[in-house]
């Protein structure tokens, strides 16, 4: 098996905090890897040392079987890049940006436009070039940072949290671009994420990391068809459920969670399983509401909190749900602790773990 | 009062206009010396801002802190010092430069290199870490890394250099100390209004102070307009 990059051992210490802790990994060539883990727990320490922009307090790091050192470590920096959660850009224009890693390999000037271009299109902001960088939205600033670094044609690309805090319709852009880029050009990508998600979807390999070790390692399906005391306390604290699945005749299945809730879901599983539904995807309604969802439930307000511009909600059908709401649908519909109200998701909400 | 002031454009626009050559001459001259003192302040002085600003070395601070303390010297007490070194008996006597335009150009120098060092650190050093950490996973070396944080730090170094001549242009007391304001030779626009409006030429005062706030704020708007129609040119 060849490796992209392995670490090994590694442990990089800030003062009396062990970032990360004696920790290995194995980067195969081709795949795409994710590191799940909460905030601080060490994923973009561990992206730095393999991009060689952070150096470990001890450990081995090889690249491509050969192990990086002073010497060779510039030199190894040039087949690896890495994108940075918080988007970092040249005070220029978008185009000046993409190049400036080109002119660094010594492309010619009408080679760095024409990569300059592919890149562009690669992550739908064709025409650009002459646009400012730092003017350009959240969402467009982060596609060009990944243009920029897939301009490159990197061996190995480093993606640390690519769409976070960004909209759906960016996110999309993002996750098509990584998986293109790994599908056509077999480049190696290792990203850290918090959204489990983005882990399922768009990855071979995932490796848990939580404070600074390692918790888990395997193939994504190995570690969401049967995940571990740990994966499941990282992932999901909220809305997650057992109970007894049967499989309908319409295709779907039922799971009876207790308490008089049965929840529909897609995936078609009988037995003993365990979900969640995402606090985003419940719709609160003060009135039952026709729609084409299969959960609907009927319950109380038991707790509220607030969060800035959200508020999350306790409410109690049987089973205690958490539902978010925006402060001023909050506002607008009136809602207290002991409002009765309606909590609907639709089957496919329902993620079966 | 306003009225003056009024009086005081009118005959600056004469005194344009009719191409006054003593004003001209004060106004050249004027420009020339304290160009020159930003020079030359920017030649020795950006590189030491810029190794304050990006290396980490002992004594950094303490060479910061001096520059820092610097900036507010008195134009008055460094003219003072000066005068005492390069009079005829003093220990730089002998480079003839007291009384000269070549004077007051080195003395304006020293007297800006303060702001010009200290600001440039600090334009320097206000390049967050990321864009350190981009430069290098795009795969710069070291002196590329540093190429791109100067880069990124520009429109500070611009302002850095501009508040040098806006002060090397406004001081009197270097100017009076050690040009002496002499009529023709070493008479530049601060001393010339210093002299004027002692004279009771209350009106030459205004007029030549006019046309220094003119300069000031024509090379001041100028390079902001450069600056911001052009800095993604030195990328």
């Amino acid at each position: 098996m060849a490796y992209m990059v392995e670490i090994k051992d590694i442990t990089r210490r800030y003062g009396n905090i062990n970032a990360l802790d004696k920790i290995n990994l194995s980067i195969m060539k081709g795949e795409i890897f994710t590191i799940i883990g909460p905030n601080g727990s060490g994923k973009t320490t561990a992206l730095r040392i393999m991009a060689g922009i952070d150096r470990p307090t001890s450990g081995e790091v090889y690249f491509d079987g050969v192990k990086v050192d002073e010497g060779n470590m510039s030199k190894i920096r040039t087949k690896s890049t890495m994108v940075f959660q918080k988007t970092a850009l040249f005070n220029t224009t978008v185009y000046k940006n993409i190049a400036y890693g080109l002119k660094l390999r010594g492309f010619s000037k009408k080679e760095i436009e024409e990569k300059v271009k592919d890149g562009l299109k690669i992550v739908s902001l064709e025409d650009y070039e002459n646009r400012w960088a730092k003017k350009l939205s959240g969402g467009e600033q982060q596609r060009v940072s990944l243009a920029r670094a897939l301009v490159l044609n990197t061996e190995l690309l480093l993606l640390d949290e690519p769409t976070a805090n960004l909209d759906p319709m960016n996110v999309s852009i993002i996750e098509e671009t990584i998986s293109w880029v790994n599908r056509e050009r077999k480049t190696t990508v290792v990203m850290a994420t918090h959204n489990m998600f983005q882990a399922e979807n768009l990855t071979n390999r995932a490796a848990l990391l939580l404070e600074g070790k390692i918790r888990e390692i395997g193939t994504t399906q190995e570690i969401f068809k049967d995940p571990s005391e740990y994966f499941i306390s990282f992932a999901r604290t909220e809305n997650v459920f057992s109970g007894i699945s049967k499989i309908l005749k319409e295709g779907t299945s039922v799971i009876n969670v207790g308490d008089g809730v049965l929840i529909e879901a897609v995936p078609k599983k009988s037995g003993k399983i365990r979900l969640f539904v995402r606090s985003e995807d419940i719709v609160l309604s003060r009135n039952p509401i026709i729609s084409s969802a299969r959960n609907t439930f009927n319950g109380r307000i038991v707790g509220i909190s607030d969060l800035k511009s959200l508020v999350k909600l306790k409410v109690n059908v049987g089973k205690e749900f958490v539902v978010q709401v925006t402060k001023r649908s909050f506002t607008e519909m009136q809602l207290n602790v002991g409002t009765e109200v309606y909590i609907t998701f639709k089957a496919s909400s329902v993620h079966v773990i | 009062m306003g009225i003056e002031i009024l009086e005081g454009i009118k005959s600056v626009l004469e005194f344009v206009l009719s191409g006054d050559q003593k004003i001209m001459n004060i106004t050249i001259r004027t420009i020339a010396i304290s160009g020159t003192a930003t020079l030359l302040s920017t030649i020795w002085g950006s590189p030491i801002g810029v190794l304050l600003g990006l290396k980490k070395f002992r004594g950094r601070l303490l060479i910061k802190g001096f520059f820092n303390a610097m900036i507010g010297i008195p134009a008055v007490a460094l003219g003072l010092i000066l005068y005492l070194l390069f009079s005829n008996a003093g220990p730089l006597g002998f480079l003839q430069i007291l009384y000269s335009s070549y004077g007051i150009i080195i003395g304006q120098a020293l007297l800006i290199t303060p702001l010009t060092v200290s600001f440039i650190a600090s334009a320097v050093e206000s390049v967050g870490p990321e864009i350190r950490d981009l430069a290098k996973t795009l795969g710069a070396s070291e002196v590329q890394i540093s190429l791109v944080i100067l880069k990124e730090a520009m429109s500070g170094v611009v302002l850095a250099i501009t508040a040098s001549f806006n002060r090397a242009i406004a001081e009197l007391g270097v100017a009076l100390l050690i040009g002496g304001n002499i009529r023709g030779f070493t008479r530049v626009l601060t001393t010339a209004i210093a002299l004027e409006t002692a004279k009771g030429e209350i009106l030459l005062g205004i007029a030549l102070t006019i046309i220094l706030l003119l300069i000031v704020s024509v090379v001041n708007l100028t390079v902001n307009l450069i600056q911001r129609r052009k800095i993604w040119r030195i990328w």
